[in-house]
Formats: C-alpha cells, sequence, structure tokens
C-alpha cells in the first residue's frame, strides 16, 4: 500500500507541503496532517460531483459530446468573439496559467484571475507604496507579535497558525505561542479573534482611518489623533502602535477585511506605509492572505510573461493593463465581453448579480473538474484533472514559495495544460482556414 | 419590522469544504444563511433556521437565519456564494474589486424558503 509523504495540498494559499497520503488501487483511502478544507479536497476527489465528461449545451441542457467536439465548439467561440475575457486560471499549476496566457495572446483576449475579487487591490497598492514582505518561514523563525488585519484563519487558512505563525514553534521562537503577541483587528468576534491576546473592533470600512491613526501615534503625532477613530478609543491606539513599535519582528497578515471594503486598494497601500514606518523603529513586514493556492503563482508568471500581474488586455496587440477599466467585473458589468472561458474558479458562484447576469447571456466555455455554479451557465464544458492530486505542477505559496506539487495517483482526465494546448492548436487551425 | 444592517460576506470553514462540493445539499447548509447577533434577530422576531429577506439596492435573497453574537448590533454576515452575491455590490470603484462587504441592507422575516444552488443560478439564464 503506497504512503506517500509530504504530499502538498492544494486547497488554500498556506500550501501545506506535509500532507501523508495513503494510496489503495488509485484511490486516497487515508490522509495525515491536512485540516476540514485540505481533507475535504483530497476526501472529495472520489465523493463530489465530478464533471465526466465533455458536454454542450443544446436546448437548454448540457448534452455529453466527444472530447473533441467540446475542444472545436469553444475554439469556435474564441475565433468569433471580438471580446473575450478568460478568467479564473487560479486552482491551477503555472504550467497551465503559462498557456492561458498565450492563448490569450493568440485570441486577443482579457485574461483576469480571482485577484479580482480578492487580493487584486493588494496588487495595486504594492506598485503604489511596495510590499515588505518575508517567507513565512521568517515569520516562524522570528516573528513575537503577529496581527491578523481583517481575515479569519481559523476557518480560511485553518493550519496557517500552527505551521507558520501564532502556534509554530522556531529558531528564535521556541516558545510558540507562549512567546508570541497575536493581535485580531476585525469588525466582529471571529473564531479567529478568540484566540488573540488582543482583539481590537473595527467599525466596518474604516480600516484606513485606523491604519492613518497607527501611523500617526508610530511617528509621535499622537496630539492629531481623535478620542476616537474607527470605533476604537485613542488610548486603545497609542497601546497598539507601542505594541507593534516595542516588536522585534512584527507581521501584519491580512485579507478580505481590508481589500473588500471601503478604499479597497488605499488600505493596502495605508498597511505598506505603516509597515515602512515601524522599520524605523523594529522590523516588520506584511503578508497578503491568498485565499486560492495558487493565486499567487497566477501573479508571478502573468508579470514574467506580461509585466502586470492581472488584469491584462491583450485586443490591441499588447499587453494592456488598468484594473478598474480592464477588470473581469469590469468588462461584465460594462456587458462589454461577448464571450467567457472560464478555468479553475467559480465567478458564477463569487461574482455579483450584475457580473452574473451578463455571463449568462453570452458563450461562457468552462474548464473545471467539477460541477458549480458556473456550470449552470455555461455552453461548452470540459472536465479536467485535479492538479496536485491527479497532476502534477508548480504554485506559488501566499509568500510567493514556489512549491512543486506531486501527482498522486492516476487518471483519464486531461490537465488544464493539455486542454489548453489543445485550444491553442484548434485555434490556430481555425485562423489558418479563414 | 425591517432592520437596516450593514452586510458583509466571506468564507467560512463550512463553505470552504464545500468548495468542491458545491451541487450538494452541504453547500447549500453552508452558505445559504444570513447572521445577526441573537439582539437583533429578536427585534426581528425570527429563531434560527427561520427565513429572513435580505435587499439591497442589487437584489433581495431569502436565506436562513443564524445566530452569530460575535457580530457587533447591526452587522449582518452571508458566506461567500451565489446567495450572498445576488444582493451585494457590482460597482469596483474604478478599482476592479466589487462591493463584497458593507452594502446597506434591510432584512426581514418572511415565510418564503432559500432558493437551492441550481433553482438560484436558473434565473440568471433566464433572465
Ligand atoms: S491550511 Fe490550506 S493548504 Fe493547509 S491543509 Fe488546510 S486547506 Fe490545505
Amino acid at each position: 500500500m503506497p504512503v506517500i509523504k509530504d504530499a502538498v495540498c492544494s486547497l488554500c494559499g498556506s500550501l501545506c507541503d506535509d500532507i501523508t497520503v495513503t494510496v489503495e488501487d488509485n484511490k486516497i483511502t487515508k490522509i495525515e496532517n491536512a485540516c476540514i478544507l485540505g481533507h475535504s479536497k483530497f476526501v472529495g476527489m472520489f465523493e463530489h460531483d465530478r464533471i465526466e465528461t465533455p458536454m454542450i449545451r443544446k436546448d437548454g441542457e448540457l448534452v455529453p459530446v466527444p472530447y473533441e467536439e467540446a475542444i472545436e465548439a469553444a475554439a469556435k467561440i474564441l475565433v468569433n468573439s471580438r471580446r473575450t475575457l478568460s478568467y479564473g486560471w487560479c486552482s491551477t499549476s503555472c504550467e497551465a496559467i503559462g498557456k492561458a496566457i498565450q492563448l490569450a495572446e493568440e485570441t486577443g483576449s482579457l485574461i483576469d484571475s480571482t485577484a479580482n475579487v480578492c487580493h487584486g487591490p493588494s496588487a495595486l497598492a504594492a506598485q503604489e507604496k511596495g510590499s515588505p514582505g518575508a517567507s513565512l518561514g521568517v515569520i516562524k523563525n522570528r516573528a513575537d507579535v503577529i496581527v491578523f488585519w481583517g481575515c479569519n484563519p481559523v476557518h480560511a487558512h485553518p493550519r496557517h497558525m500552527s505551521r507558520y505563525s501564532s502556534f509554530s514553534k522556531g529558531l528564535f521562537s521556541t516558545k510558540g505561542r507562549k512567546g508570541r503577541k497575536m493581535v485580531v483587528i476585525d469588525v466582529r468576534k471571529t473564531d479567529t479573534a478568540k484566540l488573540a491576546d488582543k482583539y481590537v473592533e473595527i467599525e466596518q470600512g474604516s480600516d484606513l482611518l485606523l491604519i492613518t491613526a497607527l501611523r500617526s501615534a508610530v511617528n509621535g503625532h499622537e496630539d492629531v489623533i481623535p478620542e476616537t477613530v474607527a470605533g476604537i478609543s485613542k488610548e486603545e491606539i497609542l497601546e497598539l502602535a507601542e505594541t507593534l513599535k516595542n516588536a522585534q519582528f512584527s507581521c501584519i497578515f491580512f485579507g478580505m477585511g481590508v481589500t473588500q471594503s471601503r478604499s479597497k486598494y488605499k488600505n493596502g497601500d495605508g498597511v505598506s506605509s505603516l509597515i515602512s514606518d515601524l522599520n524605523q523603529h523594529s522590523k516588520a513586514v506584511t503578508i497578503g492572505m491568498r485565499g486560492h493556492y495558487n493565486v499567487t503563482g497566477f501573479g508571478q508568471v502573468a508579470t514574467w510573461e506580461t509585466g502586470f500581474p492581472m488584469a491584462i488586455d491583450f485586443s490591441r496587440g499588447f499587453p494592456y493593463y488598468n484594473p478598474g477599466e480592464t477588470g473581469a467585473n469590469d468588462v461584465l458589468v460594462r456587458e462589454e465581453a461577448d464571450a467567457a472561458i472560464i478555468s479553475a474558479a467559480d465567478p458564477g458562484a463569487h461574482f455579483p448579480q450584475k457580473a452574473v447576469r451578463h455571463l449568462a447571456k453570452i458563450p461562457v466555455i468552462q474548464i473545471d473538474p467539477y460541477a458549480n455554479p458556473t456550470t449552470e451557465i455555461a455552453d461548452v464544458v470540459i472536465p479536467a484533472a485535479v492538479v496536485g492530486i491527479e497532476a502534477e505542477g508548480t504554485a506559488y505559496r501566499m509568500d510567493a514559495i514556489p512549491i512543486r506539487m506531486k501527482k498522486l495517483i492516476d487518471t483519464e482526465f486531461k490537465t488544464d495544460e493539455q486542454i489548453t494546448k489543445d485550444l491553442i492548436t484548434k485555434v490556430r487551425e481555425l485562423k489558418e482556414g479563414a | 419590522m425591517k432592520l437596516k444592517a450593514n452586510l458583509i460576506s466571506g468564507r467560512t470553514a463550512d463553505q470552504g469544504a464545500h468548495l468542491e462540493a458545491k451541487t450538494y445539499r452541504g453547500y447549500f447548509d453552508a452558505c445559504a444563511y444570513c447572521e445577526l447577533n441573537s439582539a437583533d434577530l429578536d427585534k426581528l422576531g425570527v429563531s434560527e433556521g427561520n427565513s429572513l429577506k435580505v435587499a439591497t439596492d442589487f437584489g433581495e435573497v431569502v436565506v436562513f437565519a443564524k445566530a452569530n453574537d460575535g457580530n457587533p448590533d447591526g452587522l449582518a454576515f452571508i458566506p461567500m456564494g451565489p446567495w450572498a452575491n445576488t444582493v451585494l455590490d457590482p460597482d469596483t470603484h474604478g478599482c476592479g474589486m466589487p462591493g463584497l462587504k458593507g452594502v446597506p441592507s434591510e432584512i426581514e422575516a418572511t415565510e418564503e424558503k432559500p432558493l437551492d444552488m441550481k433553482s438560484l443560478m436558473k434565473q440568471y439564464r433566464e433572465d
């Protein structure tokens, strides 16, 4: 009975690489070390609603077709479209992302990742102010103050705290949790907040006010801080500023509470500025809590291929980038896209109604291992292998460390990379024939 | 009685565990609810499991009521997913990101039941 050690969990941005998997008859029968999300992923392989065969929507129903027919139908949609949106590519390998970018370039499409509804504003913030970061290993070994701002790792990244942050023991942090101060800033008392030494409850949407007040305190301008900011007393703000200033090494982990709330990318911009202020006194870094296991990888591959991390428009024949104009939600809400190819993401579930309403009107190609809300509005559906379980490949952890995912079991399904290659070949064929 | 609430959406472990099982009942259970604190639920006269209608400038959705006393007064939470997205703000304010947190909403009790995932999505095809 083969036991595979150090398998990688391809679910969240923690990309845990210490999973032990037992395989019997090409089935995963036992998993050790994974959290509830990871466990559901590995076990789900054999229980969830797998898309078994390629399908095309005919008379309102998805009907099975041979693979070649689905590829041909998809390629025709791409060739006939004047403004294709290619979206997702985050729960897949960097190798597939590279091919997706090539396909977008060859079809003059606009390509965007799930960062559009996640840490897209953090990328903008990094472009404005930089992003002073560190690897999770450094946090584990050195951080004595850990702040979770607008994120809830107990639910979203369940092993983050035990492997890399609050609870982990490292080279200079031998006491583990006892030696670290954990601060949680959130709008409601989450399960993560319940574990904190200090919970700061902030009024929803006023993150930038608190960041600005903290910066004033850190920079010695206490006098300009009002008695309460963002629902928090001046005293508490000064105390938090002191905690950060006096830390030997602090890290602010931030999540959707920061990127999706009012002021969006200006919040991340403010966090980067606060980190830079703190570095006049101590050592401080910041890391975005990335959701999809390889959304960071999309940013890496897109940046080395095109110069931009997301929202890249190839319609001019060269990469053009202007999130807010070229973001996936923007082109859908403006009803500009006339076709979409979606892989390894689920905008049907995760985009607001106006964007989904437009998606439902245009031809949609979906490449995914599992049926989901996007399948309900898709016109061509192509099943894919599960990367990290049925296919190997590279992914980038939330701290931009590349990790090689193993193939654990065999499959008949094609990989996202292979499907995209087949689409490129077919698109070229159709274009030459035209 | 209508309660004015500030609506946010977000990940929960249960929603995350059904990321690849969205056609299942478990996903519905993990996403088709709205959390308010018990005092707010009392104001609406509903208990956990009753239906709530959540309306914003962008649409309305029926979900189950759930109590979470970690929520301050007037803060409503619906897990990320197609139910929440029926009522969230599509405007990106020119930076790409829609308004997925901090949407003004009105919440009231209702006798209607939440739609399952497929019925909810079918509405988009029929629109
Ligand atoms: S924390 Fe994330 S990567 Fe680690 S086991 Fe859980 S879901 Fe997988």
